[in-house]
């Protein structure tokens, strides 16, 4: 695969928290269609790994490249094919999840033609799209941010433990929409304590603080 | 700016009104502050007419500037809380231009009622009708320049756990020249000088903070969100 075409490449990254090294010389490539689990005991890295790869977090050597450019290169199109949804939910409690999700759609210059309404019915939040979030239940605020995916037109989506307080029901819906996503040729990196099982595309696992690639059968 | 940045620039603004709207009783806090200290003084000192006449530029501009940095706090902290900030961070529109909506919608509801506001504490004070508009087009000069000031230190203490004491002395010395010029401008218009100096001043500070400022606080905020 030429370096034009490629989809995400991290280039020997290392990651130091204080004193501690967490990983170092990390290097794979994830192409389209790709799913990467990155699994590790708490306090390996998972989460510093996946703000470097969404350009939140600088490593400490190395480099991240989308479609052979740096990411934060200013001609690099990273951003516009990023949704990266973290740990802490970012959405506004004040606001409805109608509203939430207007500004998310903005802000992020989504072109998908996805409704917000048809979104948060996806989500299961039908009925509460004009409640303030601060009232909703914390799997729903979590709904109200992963109602994002639905609205996103991104290639490579970035997941810091989608699952956080989430129903079975709402899970299967995850898992059947990031198979929707790497046939549409996206490709997805998550973290997740619970199993992921996605029904599509070539499936890899990183177990940190190991710096090997596996490929899942 | 492309059609889609300029839409989200003003969605970002109305979302940040709205909110401002649903927390209105957070944004009396400056104001009250504003309004007590300049009642105080006539107090504290005495009421007599020519010495509060003399004290009110220096009053009033103070007062402004102290409650300009109190509302300082509710300009980035809740986004950094909930992750809101992080997102707008990683939108592909400019950074730069998004934090100046933040700061522009902050201005709207923290230096405007400080404007308005002016005229009422200008005739406690003794002000006559001069002084108080230019004091008005002193503080519409300045509060902006204020508040794009102040977006800087809070981008840059926005991690810190204590960052209140840290930020006051970043900020305060550049604040100084905003405070020097405005009330001078005020003083000088009581004498009937001309006061066309201070606001040219005033007007070239506003130029270089709104096109410098917010280059600066995004990057504040990108180091901050680490």
């Amino acid at each position: 695969m030429t370096d034009a075409t490629a989809g995400l490449q991290v280039k020997s990254i290392s990651c130091t928290r204080g004193y501690r090294d967490l990983f170092s010389d990390l290097e794979f490539e994830l192409s389209p269609r790709q799913v990467l689990r990155v699994e590790g005991k708490n306090g390996t890295g998972k989460t510093s790994l996946l703000r470097i790869m969404a350009g939140l977090a600088q490593p400490l050597e190395g480099e991240v490249l989308w479609q052979g450019r740096r990411i934060n290169h200013p001609e690099s199109e990273y951003f516009q094919d990023l949704l990266f949804i973290g740990h802490k939910a970012g959405i506004k409690y004040e606001l409805s999840p109608i509203e939430n999700l207007c500004m998310a759609k903005q802000l992020h210059g989504s072109k998908s033609d996805n409704g917000i309404e048809e979104a948060l019915y996806q989500v299961g939040l039908y009925g509460f799209e004009d409640v303030p979030c601060a009232q909703l239940s914390a799997g729903q605020k979590r709904r109200v941010a992963l109602a994002q995916l639905f609205l996103s037109s991104a290639r490579c989506w970035i997941l810091d433990e989608p699952y956080t307080s989430l129903d079975v029901a709402a899970v299967a819906m995850l898992e059947s929409l990031f198979a929707e996503h790497i046939n549409r040729g996206g490709s997805l990196v998550i973290t997740s304590h619970q199993p992921v099982s996605v029904n599509a595309g070539e499936q890899f696992r990183l177990v940190l603080p190991s710096t090997q690639l596996e490929k899942c059968p | 700016m492309t059609p889609s940045t300029s839409s989200a620039f003003f969605a970002l603004i109305r979302r940040d009104l709205m909110l401002s709207y649903r927390h209105r009783t957070e944004l009396l806090n400056p104001l009250l502050f504003f309004v007590i200290v300049v009642t105080l003084f006539p107090l504290g000192t005495s009421p007599e007419k020519a010495l509060l006449q003399t004290m009110a530029p220096g009053v009033i501009w103070v007062a402004a500037l102290l409650a300009a940095m109190l509302s300082l706090d509710t300009l980035f902290k809740a986004d950094y809380d909930d992750g809101t900030l992080e997102q707008l961070l990683l939108s592909p529109h400019s950074n730069s231009l998004l934090v100046l909506a933040k700061i522009i919608s902050h201005w709207l509801v923290t230096g405007v009622p400080i404007i308005l506001l002016a005229p009422l504490l200008g005739l406690f004070m003794f002000l006559p009708s001069e002084g108080i508009i230019t004091l008005m087009l002193t503080l519409l000069l300045g509060t902006p320049i204020l508040s794009l000031i102040g977006a800087i230190g809070m981008g840059l203490t926005l991690g810190l756990n204590r960052g209140g004491m840290l930020l006051s002395l970043l900020v305060l010395p550049l604040y100084i020249p905003v405070l020097i010029f405005s009330a001078n401008a005020v003083d000088a218009s009581l004498a009937g000088l001309s006061i066309k100096g201070q606001l040219y001043f005033l007007g070239a500070l506003l130029a270089l903070s709104v096109t410098l400022a917010p280059i600066a606080t995004a990057t504040a905020l990108k180091i901050s969100v680490e």
